[in-house]
């Protein structure tokens, strides 16, 4: 680095952190996340153990269209997540360094047309992938009522709970909330609109959901690293009940 | 003895300049602007600062302290202990003098925009809960400070593609007032250059008012352009609504 942290703007984060710390993890943990993501496309084919699912590997459904079973579900949340306006800002940052850090300078490139061309403009589609990736998440709630469903031996199921199904069921959640924080669709539920007051002086009924929404909207970046690391976590559990490496946990 | 503080100053002008060191006793309380003004009555009478209210309200001593863009009098000389406090002029604007910038670029763009055009005459009665979201907005003091830090324009020097964050949240004010008529959306995507605006949000952690500027202005004005431009079917849907 040629500046010292000192000189330049951001340098000192909130916990006192150099400039460079946070774009640099940001690659790091994106970066991983992908690899880990192709790795499954490419190289393991299921995705289940007994009623637990991983959540790469839903829908299972293929209705015909014969693709790599990852690959099938992963289009969807990858363009939903690349698309999202609080990834946009660590991926410009960390990837693109545009800017790596306020005031920083930038150096390396002579053109920027920010999200007015190709390939950039199509973060304006957002809200569409938003709609496919509320498909997916309805999958998902099935998928964790599932996880407390187990066979029995010798025909038939039970209510039970196992980590499993705890692990799935707070992944689903957070996937919920970072759905539900998002941008787009907290413009879609009121805040596109230019009233907020009924005539007789009454908040109308898209104030109250724009006002929710603005509340979880400013959690957003957190809802979208921990339901990231979640769904990551939710398949580490399952991939290693289906290898054997350790062994499922039931509660009751 | 007092303490002492270490300030390098850039002093300079449209041809160039550098910076300059020197030595002041510290006061309790102090603020940059405080330092700058004793340089200026005991040892550079001509040292260039604008100011006005020294309260935080006029927007007139924006400045880089060790590389950040702030209020000259907002910021505390003991903010920085034990190290030299660099204070130089905006980046992003062409300075006339010293710490003196020439922001009239800014002023020209504000003439630009559409004023707002209420759909019935004034005096009118509003609900507190309709202008809320506006009146964060309107805290803006125009201190230009996240025009200086927006990379489009710090950077990339595309002040003809983009008018930056302080355009777009006055745009926000007007086009989310209840009652106001104009349409400023084929303005924010064309030349306005709303798309520039990559939401990396530094204009958010400079400004001085602590508006939210992207994700209260900005990101909502990408929506309406989104809504006009990159989705038919939510527009029929619109249509179908009215
Ligand atoms: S968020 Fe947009 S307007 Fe604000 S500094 Fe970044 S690029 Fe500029
Ligand atoms: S939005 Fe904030 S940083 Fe920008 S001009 Fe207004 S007060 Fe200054
Ligand atoms: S803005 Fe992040 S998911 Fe929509
Ligand atoms: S002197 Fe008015 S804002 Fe600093």
């Amino acid at each position: 680095m040629a500046q010292s942290a000192e000189t330049i703007h951001g340098s000192k984060s909130k916990s006192g952190a150099a400039w460079w710390v946070e774009p640099y993890l940001t690659v790091l943990a994106l970066g991983l996340f992908g690899v880990y993501s192709l790795w499954l496309v490419f190289f393991q084919h299921t995705g289940q153990f007994q009623n637990y699912l991983s959540p790469f590997f839903s829908p299972t459904e293929d209705w015909g269209i014969k693709v790599l079973p990852a690959l099938w579900v992963l289009w969807a949340p990858l363009l939903f997540r690349a698309t999202c306006y609080y990834y946009r800002k660590e991926i410009y940052r960390g990837f693109f360094h545009d800017p790596m850090a306020c005031g920083v300078p930038e150096s390396r490139r002579k053109f920027y047309f920010g999200e007015t061309r190709f390939p950039f403009i199509w973060t304006n589609l957002h809200r569409w992938f938003w709609y496919i990736a509320l498909v997916v998440l309805v999958f998902l709630w099935i998928d964790a009522v599932k996880a407390f469903i187990f066979p029995v031996a010798g025909g038939g199921s039970t209510f039970g709970v196992g980590l499993g199904s705890l692990i799935m069921l707070v992944n689903v959640s957070l996937l919920t909330m970072y759905s539900l924080s998002c941008h787009a669709f907290r413009h879609l539920v009121g805040g596109g609109s230019q009233k907020f007051s009924c005539a007789d002086g009454s908040p109308t009924t898209r104030y109250k959901l724009w006002n929710t929404v603005s509340r979880w909207n400013e959690k957003h970046g957190l809802f979208a690293w921990v339901s990231m690391f979640s769904v990551w976590f939710t398949d580490v559990y399952i991939r290693l009940l289906i290898y054997g490496v350790i062994h499922p946990v039931r509660f009751f | 003895m007092a303490e002492e503080i270490t300030l390098s100053v850039f002093r300079g002008d449209r041809s160039g300049g550098r910076e300059q060191e020197y030595k002041i006793p510290a006061v309790p309380g102090m603020v940059v602007l405080d330092a700058l003004h004793y340089i200026q009555a005991h040892q550079a009478p001509d040292l260039a600062v604008r100011w006005n209210c020294k309260a935080a309200h006029c927007g007139s001593c924006s400045a880089e302290i060790n590389g950040s863009a702030k209020l000259l009098c907002k910021t505390r000389v003991d903010d920085y202990t034990d190290e030299v406090i660099h204070v130089r002029p905006m980046h992003t604007f062409p300075v006339i003098k010293d710490l003196v910038t020439d922001v009239s670029w800014n002023y020209e763009k504000l003439r630009q925009i559409p004023a707002f055009q209420p759909a019935i005459k004034a005096p009118f009665t509003l609900h507190q809960r309709d202008v809320d979201r506006i009146q964060e907005f309107r805290k803006c003091i125009e201190c230009f400070l996240c025009q200086n830090i927006c990379h489009v324009l710090r950077d990339h020097s595309a002040k003809d593609a983009y008018w930056g964050p302080r355009m777009m949240i006055r745009m926000a004010e007007l086009q989310m007032h209840p009652l106001d008529t104009a349409d400023r959306i084929d303005l924010l995507k064309g030349s306005a250059g709303i798309g520039y605006c990559n939401i990396t949000k530094c204009c958010t952690v400079v400004c001085p008012q602590g508006i939210n500027i992207t994700d209260n202005g900005i990101i909502p004005l990408k929506e309406r352009v989104a809504d006009k431009y990159f989705d038919p079917l939510g527009g029929l849907v619109r249509k179908m609504h009215k």
